[in-house]
């Protein structure tokens, strides 16, 4: 145990030392809070799109074009299309695009009319953007066929009626989209670390081969422990860096994004990015006296209307214990079955290309994972049988339950998941570690399946 | 150097061991003397280095027993056997005082008397200049000096060397040969498994000779080349040296300039050197006379073919 110690500790403290595990520990978080204040500054799409409208119909149809959640319809300045145009480019905030009614629009000859945008517009907008226009037409075309106004508005509150039902749903739908986004980053980060701190253990493990110390070691500690000593070494070194990084993001989107983004709070309540939210709610968790004071939430507590959902908010029915828990739990549990697979390769191998061959079968589950249960758990239902079965297996669940855990899994799920895991763990460390006590010693041969198969049955 | 009546620090007794394709020992027997310097010696791939990871319980045998100290070996010995395999190297990006501590700490040093020690062995072998530098900074001859240490750093009562010398410039082994002899000198005994026979004749107190899985020979050094001599004799001298003697045999013979010769010359069973002498004397001017003992390398090669009659030989040429 006393030796397993002092591999765990070498192991750690080399990497943790390099200068690269530093510069990546403080870039990460920076290069995230950098991104998501550029994309806040840029996109203007998390927030309403103001779009000018340009008439020169006569029909004072910005007048009739109702505001959604997604687009707020201003008067452009008067005059010409080329002067709306100039203004246009120098308004501030800057509208989305420009809509132009020409002088020949008229309520029957209702062709001509243009939008106008710096770039493309995206499909969705010019589509929200033509709806408002036929809604505020239809209206216009009722007026002109003799209903009164009252009788419009009656229509209206029907029409109102049913508006209420689909903002419940959007108001849904936003809290889904937290909840997604939230289980694609969670299972991004462990398919990620996965992958590549398991192939760092590899890489760990073919260097102690090709230098030759190999032997030097294993005449002093079982290749047992000096597996699991590199195996929880870079563990450790993983864990060091989610602390880090956690630390670090909590500190710069609580206190540095806020100062940097005063000038628009609400812009800076929507660009928490959904990869902060994983952060953030840890800090909330840790600090919820800090964060419930810091500038950001009173911004953003309460959503306003108009006003995207803020991830604060949205957080407030997730089961945030069993996230944070069951995300360190099913991480720790993938990388320990995955890693050992990988360090058995890198025993297996001479060299590093000669891994790719056998890197093959592994990776495969862990991406396959990952790919599918974006399909069956993101886009389809998290409680689905196929989710529950992704989730079951050891070499997918750390994936595919990670994805489950923002949506809800019920407990007794969870514990049969982990237990599995750590079968799956146990079993797999055992077979990798057969293989490896034969692979560190073995130099200048080919290796294939057959062969590893039959390591796993040598004696002592 | 020797104490043939200690007991011995090591004993294999019929180790047996096998690959799923080859058979690696087939029951060999051995007893390394305490305080000795022991050569196993044998052709590439005859079982030398699966006996040696059997000793440093990098392996399992398949059956038969090693004892240290007359005790089964186990775990607990780990600490006094130092080991410097055939293929060795170094953590390249550790630095060397913090590698040798890592290593002597998994040996069982404690931490303060293993810092100790590689100060002093640093400054021994003049690398403490080097002690903060990178390995792969280092040149391989000065790896080669800090695996040495590595090795010894704990202070093991056996000391296990694979191919020492191989890769060693000239300077660095003269060295290593001189510490290996400071080592016996105070107490260690040191197991040195190579096919290189000069240095065996030079150092070894005892050789055991494995072949094709199989020990074919051993003993102290001196008894075995007794024991292979051939009582052939090396002659130098002038004159006209004509041999028809039914009790000496001339294996060789060589004509040098001014009526010199060199001849070698054997004697036939009940047939003693001074009876030749005495036959020479008769004949020539004799200026050198002396037995003609085989080398070990001979005595090597000899017992190989012996033992593997049938193959083509990939011998070692040394």
């Amino acid at each position: 145990m006393d030796k397993i110690w002092l591999i765990i500790q070498r192991e750690y403290l080399t990497r943790v030392r390099k200068k690269s595990f530093l510069v990546i520990s403080l870039l990460a978080p920076l290069l995230l809070a950098g991104a998501s204040i550029a994309i806040a500054k840029l996109n203007t799409g998390s927030g309403p799109d103001i779009v000018a409208v340009h008439d020169e119909s006569g029909l004072r149809l910005a007048e009739h074009l109702a505001d959604t959640e997604d687009i707020t319809f201003v008067p452009a300045a008067p005059g010409s299309l080329a002067a709306a145009q100039q203004a246009f480019l120098k308004a501030k905030p800057k509208p989305a695009a420009l809509l132009d009614f020409p002088a020949s629009f008229t309520l029957d000859s209702t062709g001509g009319v243009q939008v106008l945008a710096n770039g493309s517009l995206p499909l969705k907008r010019r589509e929200i953007i033509r709806k408002a226009v036929n809604k505020a037409l239809g209206e216009l075309k009722m007026a002109r066929s003799g209903l009164t106004q009252a009788v419009i508005d009656k229509m209206q509150a029907r029409v109102d009626l049913a508006a209420i039902d689909l903002t419940q749903q959007g108001g849904r739908r936003n809290d889904v989209g937290t909840t997604t986004g939230i289980a694609y980053v969670l299972s991004i980060l462990v398919y990620l670390f996965i992958f590549v701190y398991g192939v760092q253990v590899m890489r760990g493990v073919s260097e102690e081969k090709s230098s030759r110390i190999m032997e030097v070691m294993i005449s002093s500690v079982k290749p047992f422990q000096l597996m699991m000593g590199k195996i929880l070494g870079i563990a450790g070194v993983v864990l060091t860096q989610f602390a880090l990084w956690l630390v670090l993001s909590w500190g710069i989107t609580t206190v540095v994004m806020p100062l940097l983004l005063k000038a628009d709070k609400p812009v800076a309540a929507a660009t928490v990015t959904t990869t902060q939210t994983v952060d953030n709610q840890q800090a909330t968790v840790d600090k919820p006296a800090v964060s419930a004071a810091a500038p950001v939430t009173d911004a953003v507590v309460a959503p306003r209307p108009g006003q995207p959902f803020s991830v604060w908010s949205a957080l407030d029915g997730l089961p945030i214990g069993s996230i944070i828990g069951g995300f360190l739990f099913f991480f720790l549990g993938g990388y320990l079955l995955y890693s050992a697979m990988f360090a058995a390769i890198g025993s297996a191998v001479d060299d590093q290309t000669d891994a790719q061959q056998f890197m093959f079968p592994v990776t495969i589950p862990l991406i396959l994972s990952y790919v599918v249960s974006i399909n069956v758990i993101i886009n389809g239902d998290p409680n689905g049988p196929l989710a529950f079965w992704l989730s079951m297996i050891p070499l997918t669940s750390p994936i595919a339950m990670v994805m489950r855990l923002p949506f809800g899994v019920p407990t007794w799920q969870l514990v049969l998941s982990g237990t599995l895991l750590i079968a799956g763990f146990v079993g797999t460390t055992w077979v990798a570690a057969r293989i490896y006590r034969v692979g560190i010693l073995m130099y200048g041969k080919k290796v294939t399946y057959k062969e590893l198969s039959k390591w796993m049955f040598y004696k002592g | 150097m020797q104490n043939p009546a200690s007991r011995p620090i090591l004993e294999a007794r019929d180790v047996r061991k096998h690959y799923a394709a080859h058979t690696a020992l087939d029951g060999v027997s051995l007893a390394v003397p305490e305080q000795s310097i022991f050569g196993l010696l044998g052709p590439n791939g005859a079982g030398k280095t699966s006996l040696i990871r059997i000793i440093t319980q990098i392996t399992g045998a398949d059956s038969g027993e090693i004892l240290f100290r007359g005790e089964k070996l186990n775990a607990s010995h780990i600490g006094q056997i130092g080991y410097l395999p055939e293929e060795r190297g170094l953590y390249k990006k550790m630095k060397v005082g913090e590698q040798l501590l890592y290593l002597a700490q998994l040996r069982g040093l404690p931490r303060a008397e293993a810092t100790q020690r590689i100060k002093h062995w640093l400054d021994r072998l003049e690398l403490k200049p080097w002690a903060q530098k990178n390995v792969e900074d280092l040149s391989k001859g000065m790896q080669q000096k800090v695996q040495f240490i590595a090795t010894v750093l704990h202070q093991p009562k056996l000391i296990i060397l694979d191919e020492p010398f191989s890769g060693f410039d000239p300077i660095n082994a003269n060295l290593i040969k001189d510490e290996i002899l400071q080592l016996r000198q105070d107490g260690a005994t040191i197991i040195f498994s190579t096919h290189r026979m000069e240095s065996v004749e030079e150092l070894c107190d005892n050789i055991a000779l494995i072949n094709r899985a199989r020990k074919v020979l051993d003993g102290p050094v001196s008894q075995i080349k007794n024991q292979f001599k051939t009582s052939t004799y090396e002659v130098e001298g002038q004159g006209k040296l004509l041999v028809m003697h039914p009790d000496f045999e001339v294996i060789e013979q060589k004509a040098r300039e001014n009526d010199h010769f060199y001849a070698r010359i054997q004697l036939h069973a009940g047939t003693t050197p001074n009876d030749l002498l005495r036959f020479l004397i008769g004949q020539v001017q004799v200026d050198a006379f002396r037995e003609q003992i085989p080398s070990i390398n001979e005595i090597f090669i000899r017992r190989v073919r012996e033992t593997m009659p049938e193959t083509l030989l990939e011998l070692p040429v040394s």
